[in-house]
């Protein structure tokens, strides 16, 4: 445990223009960290995709990740609406995002089915009017 | 002249072996953190109050001599002098020396001018840009399962730039070869055949060129062993010479023999648009290249076939060895090429024996902490917990471009934490407090002389 590397990023989700930065930090830790590019990619995947959902439902929250020498965990928490049906959210095609941020290719329904399909393992916790936190855990 | 001085005279790099073209003047350079916080790469770094650039992290983009305010960052290359000893030389012209000169509105002139400034005879970098471009589609059309988009690989500043910063794109770049290399290879093999008397020693292949990355590039090749070109001069020292030769030609005596295409190369989206594809995305300018890099990396880029980087804004006119602003130069190019036929030059004319790079593209790891994973994962614990304790306004006074890149260097061995001129207050204003400095002039001494 006490061998892990945090680190935390806060999604600033009144600036629509910056989300994805912090899965371009993350990567480039974890390349500096030496882990192969398979890995970097499903992280940097799964972390954009949570990220660009926390700006678009969400108006930002925090990303914590832990790197451990065999796997790393991703939690992205948000004190957003909340997911009423996470069944149905993770459903792809499924997108509650408006019609603007549609206009710029996303909006998809692929965001969850994504970070599902990139990641080892993924949990979703969520309270309609609380928030909701979402924890990802890549194996190395 | 003390042993640093002599140090800093020459090329401002800090490996063993110089394959890089920018140096620093360090009568000029006055440490400011101007071309520090520009560099794409954080390669620079203020040592002893002047600019040292990291060999391995250096990607040639010349953006440090373009922002530099006191002129004491140049680019380094060779003179026609320095080939002097060969028996026969070739002038490689960069597409874009068409466009500096004004009233040039004919290839055959700067061509013929070349001539008259002591070269044996010219081959167009743009005749072997049309062949690459042939070259290209065959290759999409082959290689539909590489990953796609593809890259293009005519930018050597680009080719580095992925190679140090995007790890998993490497497979994504063209493995061709760029124009300038398949121009001085059939350069020399057409004047071989030309010239039975002479031997490949005595040929000298002499690109003119818009950008410091070409120099390097000669040295340094990408793909391949070694390069064809024999030597680089700058297409603004070349200039004036050119000029006043230009200048006395009446009548041209060299013909071009180059297309719209070949042409087209020198400014940006000149490469994509020959593709005859419509998948294609051009960029220019470092900082829009990392922008659509960075997408492409997150996998945010699909549908595409083809994407072309280039370093500079506007593309090769926009190198920063011209003397014509980049959009003058490429507007003069749109006249010049207007009643050309659209190529020239086919891969089946000049069939060289490969045209394809001789060894993959491999990923320059020098950002990696540690080949351990464990002591990298405890170097980056470290870098977390510094860049936590620096005050986080990239000042770059310390001689880093930002706070991380201080903490980096700190893990690394290369910096101190008390480098940061806040952290180092702090630690002074302690001192004074628990007595441990005396110093006289101190407001609180000041304020309580007992």
């Amino acid at each position: 445990m006490a061998d892990s590397v945090r680190l935390e990023y806060m999604i600033d989700g009144d600036n629509f223009t910056s989300a994805g930065e912090a899965s371009v930090m993350v990567k480039k830790s974890l390349r500096q960290m030496g882990f192969d590019p398979e890995t970097i990619r499903k992280v940097s995947v799964a972390m954009y995709e949570g990220e660009i959902n926390m700006v678009i439902h969400a108006q930002g929250g925090k990303a914590t990740v832990d790197v451990y020498d065999d796997k790393i965990v991703i939690v992205l928490a948000d004190r957003g609406p909340g997911i009423p049906d996470i069944e149905l959210a993770m459903q792809a095609g499924y997108s509650t995002a408006p019609d603007n941020i549609r206009s710029l290719g996303f909006g998809a329904g692929m965001g969850l089915p994504n970070m599902k399909k990139y990641t080892d393992e993924m949990t979703i916790e969520s309270e309609v009017g609380v928030g909701t936190t979402i924890t990802m855990v890549v194996n190395v | 002249m003390s042993p640093t001085d002599f140090y800093h005279t020459h090329p401002i790099t800090d490996g063993e072996i110089l394959t890089h073209s920018v140096t620093l003047d360090v009568t000029k350079c006055k440490g400011c953190t101007t071309c520090l916080k520009r560099c794409p790469t954080e390669a620079i770094r203020v040592r002893d109050g002047h600019a040292v650039i990291e060999n391995a992290r250096c990607i040639d983009c010349g953006e440090c001599i373009r922002v530099c305010q006191h002129k004491a960052k140049k680019a380094i290359f060779d003179k026609l002098e320095d080939f002097a000893d060969y028996k026969y030389k070739i002038a490689l012209p960069a597409p874009a020396l068409y466009g500096q000169f004004e009233g040039a509105t004919d290839l055959d002139l700067v061509l013929s001018a070349l001539v008259d400034c002591g070269f044996d005879d010219v081959f167009e970098v743009s005749r072997a840009a049309e062949i690459v471009s042939e070259y290209t589609r065959k290759f999409l059309e082959r290689n539909e399962t590489l990953p796609h988009p593809i890259i293009s690989s005519a930018c050597p500043v680009i080719v580095r730039l992925i190679s140090v910063r995007y790890p998993l794109l490497v497979e994504n770049v063209l493995p061709v070869m760029p124009p300038i290399e398949i121009a001085a290879r059939i350069a020399r093999k057409e004047a071989l055949k030309k010239h039975p008397e002479l031997t490949d020693g005595d040929v000298a292949v002499i690109f003119i060129s818009p950008c410091p990355a070409k120099v390097s590039y000669a040295k340094n090749p990408i793909g391949i062993e070694t390069s064809a070109v024999s030597g680089v001069l700058s297409i603004g020292e070349f200039y004036f010479k050119m000029l006043s030769a230009m200048k006395k030609i009446t009548e041209p005596t060299v013909t071009a023999q180059s297309g719209i295409i070949g042409i087209s190369w020198a400014g940006a989206g000149g490469e994509a648009s020959a593709l005859f594809n419509e998948k294609y995305l051009a960029a220019d300018g470092i900082d829009n290249v990392i922008k659509v890099l960075d997408e492409i990396d997150n996998g945010n880029i699909r549908n595409l076939d083809f994407v072309e980087l280039n370093a500079c804004s506007g593309g090769c006119v926009g190198g920063v060895l011209n003397i014509e602003n980049p959009y003058i130069a490429k507007a003069r190019l749109q006249t010049m090429r207007r009643y050309l036929p659209v190529s020239l030059n086919r891969v089946g004319d000049c069939r060289l024996d490969n045209y394809e790079w001789e060894h993959d593209l491999e990923a320059n790891n020098v950002s990696t902490l540690d080949g351990d994973r464990h002591e990298a994962m405890r170097k980056m614990r470290e870098i977390v917990a510094l860049t936590e304790s620096f005050p986080g306004i990239d000042c770059g006074s310390c001689g880093a471009p930002t706070c991380r890149a201080l903490a980096e260097d700190v893990v690394r061995g290369k910096a101190n934490p008390d480098d940061c001129i806040f952290l180092m207050r702090d630690k002074l204003r302690m001192m004074v407090d628990k007595g441990e400095i005396n110093c006289k002039n101190c407001p609180k001494n000041k304020a309580n002389p007992s």
